[in-house]
C-alpha cells in the first residue's frame, strides 16, 4: 500500500462535509435536510478515523462509535417528528411549519 | 448526487454508495471493524429507516415535480457559494501545513474494545442513555395518530363548532 498523506484524507472529509451542508442550506424537504445532516456526520467521523489511523491509536475509532450512536437515535426521533408532522400539516416543507411563529 | 436528486427514492441510493465509499476509505485507514459498522448500521438500518418513512409517507412523482418547483438556481446559488467560500478555507487550511506522510497499519478490533471498554466507559454508558432517550422519544412522538391541538385551540375549535358534534371529536383532551 503506497504511503499517503493524512492532507488528502482530512480534504475528502472537508469536501463531503461542504456537500451536506449545501443540501441543508438549500434543500426545503425535510428528509432530503435529514440525509444532509447524514452525510455531514460521515464526514465528521471520516476525519476522526483519519486523525486515529494517523496517530495509530483506537481513539479515533471510538470515537466514530460514539458518532455512529448518535446519529442511529438522532434519526429514529427525527424521522418519528416527520411522520408527526406529515401527519398534522400534510407537509414537508420548512417553510410551512410556523406554528411557533408570533 | 444525493443533494441533487427531486426524487427521495434516488437520493437515497446515491447516500448508500457514498456510505459504502466512505467504508471503503475506513478499510484502506485500517480501521476494518468501523467499515463493516459504516456498512451494517448506516448503509443498512439507517438506510431501512428512511426508506421505511418515504414508503410510509409515500413520496412520489408529485414530490420529486415539488422539488423541481423548489430548487430553482437562485435559490441554491447563493449557500452553494458560501459554502464554497469554507470549502476554499478549509483546502487551504490543510494544504499549508507540510505533508504528513501516515504509515497505515491496522488498528485491530481488540484495541478498539480495550480502549473503548477501559478509558471510556463513562462515554459507553452516556451512549447507552442516549439510545434509551432516542427510543423513548421515538417511540412517545411517533405514537399519537390524532391531531392534538393545544387546549386554547381546542376551546376555541369547540366554540366554532355546531353543537352536537363536539360530543364525539371534542373529548379526545
Amino acid at each position: 500500500m503506497p504511503p499517503f498523506s493524512i492532507n488528502i484524507v482530512m480534504i475528502v472529509a472537508a469536501v463531503l462535509f461542504v456537500l451536506g451542508l449545501i443540501g441543508v442550506l438549500t434543500r426545503k424537504n425535510i428528509i432530503f435536510m435529514l440525509l444532509s445532516i447524514e452525510i455531514m456526520l460521515n464526514a465528521a467521523g471520516l476525519a476522526f478515523i483519519a486523525a486515529g489511523a494517523k496517530w495509530n491509536q483506537p481513539d479515533g475509532q471510538v470515537m466514530f462509535l460514539f458518532i455512529l450512536a448518535m446519529a442511529a437515535s438522532e434519526v429514529s426521533v427525527a424521522l418519528a417528528l416527520v411522520l408527526q408532522i406529515y401527519h398534522q400539516h400534510k407537509t414537508l416543507d420548512v417553510e410551512d411549519l410556523k406554528g411557533l411563529k408570533d | 448526487m444525493v443533494i441533487t436528486r427531486y426524487h427521495p427514492i434516488h437520493a437515497l441510493l446515491y447516500l448508500v454508495v457514498s456510505f459504502l465509499a466512505a467504508a471503503m476509505i475506513f478499510l484502506s485507514l485500517g480501521a476494518p471493524f468501523i467499515a463493516v459498522l459504516e456498512v451494517i448500521i448506516y448503509a443498512g438500518a439507517i438506510m431501512v429507516l428512511f426508506i421505511f418513512v418515504v414508503m410510509m409517507l409515500n413520496l412520489g412523482k408529485n414530490t420529486a415535480a415539488q422539488e423541481k418547483d423548489w430548487l430553482r438556481p437562485g435559490v441554491w446559488v447563493g449557500p452553494s457559494l458560501l459554502a464554497l467560500v469554507l470549502l476554499a478555507e478549509l483546502v487551504l487550511l490543510l494544504l499549508k501545513g507540510e505533508v504528513l506522510a501516515m504509515n497505515v497499519s491496522v488498528v485491530d478490533p481488540k484495541k478498539v474494545a480495550l480502549s473503548l471498554y477501559g478509558e471510556y466507559i463513562i462515554g459507553v454508558e452516556l451512549t447507552g442513555f442516549l439510545l434509551m432517550a432516542g427510543i423513548v422519544g421515538a417511540a412517545h412522538v411517533g405514537k399519537h395518530k390524532k391531531k392534538h391541538l393545544h387546549r386554547f385551540l381546542q376551546e376555541e375549535e369547540l366554540e366554532n363548532m355546531p353543537v352536537g358534534i363536539d360530543e364525539n371529536t371534542g373529548s379526545g383532551k
